[in-house]
């Protein structure tokens, strides 16, 4: 019989990074230590522990790396709570990639790209911002606005200082929300500090946060001169089976899961607002 | 013309049964009316249509997606799929019968549901016309014909039996390795039938019906539209219109732990119920009134968009004769295109 989609594979957490004091970063692989599958940025991956739940996560690792799959995962529901408590060699089941994937090869090429990420918004951006870092001659300027609740709270801070804030090209900006000891950097929302740093509007934009950072940055950055044809973002919402037959993570006539996650500003505007 | 006449039907499911398990409509408790396998002393229903749609065929209302063997840190997945034994369902009506092309551009699209695709495959429809349309019947208005339904064999109900047609080669097939049971009789008779079919629908009160406010692109128009208030005020979320419905084809997927190994099942669920769209952030969907106009927009305006106009409903009336509360698609379309609304 074919293969089916909503039969999972085996995958095997090799290494679990504490990341904040809710996400950790899963770095998975086939039980005989091959990634389990190539992927475009922005696209997601049903992981599953049977028994307890099935859920679409972005796929946080670039598709440039071949060697595993990693995912940055927060811990908010029954099975983000499962998965918070598994050790090193525990397997779990997978099945994807699903979705679009920012357009990487074609409508992004040769811009000036602005990632702008709030808390765990940034799992799904850090795919695209390596596969640029690992394509760079592809992109043009490769600007960073990211910010979280606490020093703490920022995803993968050790990446962001040691390799993507040594770049000589990528402009990291990063906040938090309030003053914090140890903290000399910025304090502040995103959306004001999108304002006060008043990126040039002809950038190409890639954005994923909590929804109300997404709604008052993108108020921001229309004031900036910014189109809404620039603005990309992902939404990551209601999805179970991942092809489009479920019948329950649509927007209007579009699925999330099929016709998203990644979408462009104006494409949203087509639709019912109902996300 | 293939004719069957009713003394010779029996015969015809005896010799059918010979070689295929064939599902024939018949009466239950309480004025309804299900599928059951035939056998010897099985009365065909005369009823218009099974109480829950024929849809069950072919996406069950639970099944098996998988198996896991959980053994500490390790995991096992049993690929659980069987070649399903080949099937006919006999008495389907064009309803019915057009309700699977609907579930096909669903399921058969790509990636393709293998579990679905397998029954598909081997389910014969043996399709009826409607001699009897009821009030609550308007497939008419989504281009189905109930005096020739689409499957791969229709039979043509007259007052003393059934011209037979085969439509697809599978049907013609099966019906040459049974045709001693039929007699061949003047083709007047059908066609007299089906013209007496069409007099009827024209009569009927759903027969003119608009869809002309629904349709690809009606989204901007619809949504935010205030009658979905009044029209879900007295929906109660109870689901029966989306389980008896023949199109609705939305699931949910669910571990259950037996003790020995954990069975994936995938099973209906519905857009009625608040949970539908519940994530760990919470919920897209609120109220009822989202959730009911989710129902409507979907078969009215989203799958035609997605589907080159195809509508979403075959008009069957299960809708209309299941709701505790007598809320159904007619009086959503008869909101709005303004017509009086009182069915």
């Amino acid at each position: 019989m074919i293969n089916d989609t909503l039969i999972p594979y085996i995958a095997e957490v090799v290494d679990v990074r504490i990341d904040t004091p809710d996400v950790k970063t899963f770095r998975v692989l086939t039980p005989d230590g091959k990634k389990p599958f190539e992927h475009l940025p922005g696209q997601c991956a049903m992981i599953s522990v049977p028994g307890v739940g099935e859920a679409m996560f972005s796929i946080t690792s670039s598709p440039t790396n071949k060697d595993y799959m990693e995912f940055s995962i927060k811990k908010c529901g029954c099975l983000t709570e499962w998965l918070h408590m598994i050790e090193v060699g525990q397997q779990i089941t997978i099945r994807g990639p699903y979705g679009k994937h920012f357009p990487v090869d074609n409508e992004l090429l040769g811009k000036d790209l602005l990632f702008i990420a709030g808390g765990i918004g940034l799992a799904p951006l850090r795919s695209v911002i390596n596969y640029v870092r690992d394509n760079r001659n592809k992109y043009g300027k490769v600007g960073i606005i990211y910010g979280a609740r606490s020093k703490e709270d920022l995803v993968d801070y050790d990446e962001i200082i040691h390799e993507w804030m040594t770049d000589d090209d990528i402009v990291v900006d990063l906040t938090i929300d309030k003053e914090q000891d140890g903290w000399d950097g910025h304090v502040g929302f995103i959306p004001d500090f999108v304002k006060e740093l008043s990126p040039d509007n002809s950038k190409t934009v890639l954005m994923c946060g909590p929804p109300v950072m997404i709604k008052f940055t993108l108020q921001r950055l229309i004031e900036l001169g910014f189109e809404k044809t620039q603005i990309y973002t992902t939404m990551e919402l209601k999805m179970k089976c991942g092809v489009g037959k479920c019948g329950r993570c649509n927007i209007g006539s579009k699925y999330v899961c099929k016709d998203g996650p990644v979408f462009r500003f104006d494409e949203l505007d087509e639709l019912p607002d109902e996300y | 013309m293939r004719f069957l006449s009713l003394d010779n039907l029996d015969l015809f499911f005896e010799k059918a049964s010979e070689f295929i398990k064939i599902y024939v409509p018949v009466d239950t408790a309480g004025n309804k009316s299900s599928y059951k396998a035939w056998s010897k002393s099985t009365k065909v229903s005369k009823s218009l249509h099974t109480t829950r749609s024929a849809k069950d065929f072919f996406f069950p209302q639970t099944e098996n997606l998988a198996e896991f063997k959980m053994s500490h840190k390790k995991i096992e997945i049993i690929d659980v799929r069987r070649d399903t034994e080949s099937f006919a369902i006999f008495g389907v009506k064009a309803c019915d019968a057009r309700s699977f092309s609907i579930l096909d551009k669903v399921y058969l699209s790509d990636p393709v549901d293998s579990f679905y695709k397998n029954r598909r495959e081997r389910g014969l429809i043996i399709s009826m016309t409607c001699a009897r349309p009821s009030e609550t019947c308007f497939c008419n208005r989504f281009g189905i014909e109930p005096s020739d339904p689409d499957g791969d064999v229709v039979f043509v109900e007259t007052a003393d039996g059934y011209f037979v047609k085969g439509k697809t080669k599978r049907g013609e097939d099966f019906l040459a390795s049974i045709s001693d049971v039929f007699e061949d009789r003047d083709s007047k008779g059908a066609d007299e039938a089906e013209q007496k079919i069409k007099e009827v629908m024209k009569k009927l009160p759903l027969s003119d019906i608009s869809s002309e406010a629904f349709g690809a692109g009606k989204t901007k128009d619809l949504f935010d539209r205030e009658e979905w208030e009044k029209l879900s005020a007295s929906c109660i979320a109870c689901g029966t219109c989306t389980f008896v419905c023949p199109t609705c084809q939305c699931y949910d997927i669910k571990d259950f732990d037996t003790g020995h190994e954990i069975k994936r099942i995938r099973c209906w669920d519905s857009c009625m119920y608040s949970d539908f769209t519940k994530m760990a952030h919470g919920n897209i969907r609120n109220t009822q009134k989202e959730r009911f106009r989710q129902r409507f927009m979907h078969k009215l305006v989203y799958f035609p968009e997605n589907n080159d106009g195809l509508f979403g409903c075959v008009g069957c009336g299960r809708c209309i004769t299941s709701c505790p509360v007598s809320m159904n698609i007619v009086k959503v379309m008869k909101e709005f295109t303004g017509e009086k609304n009182d069915q």
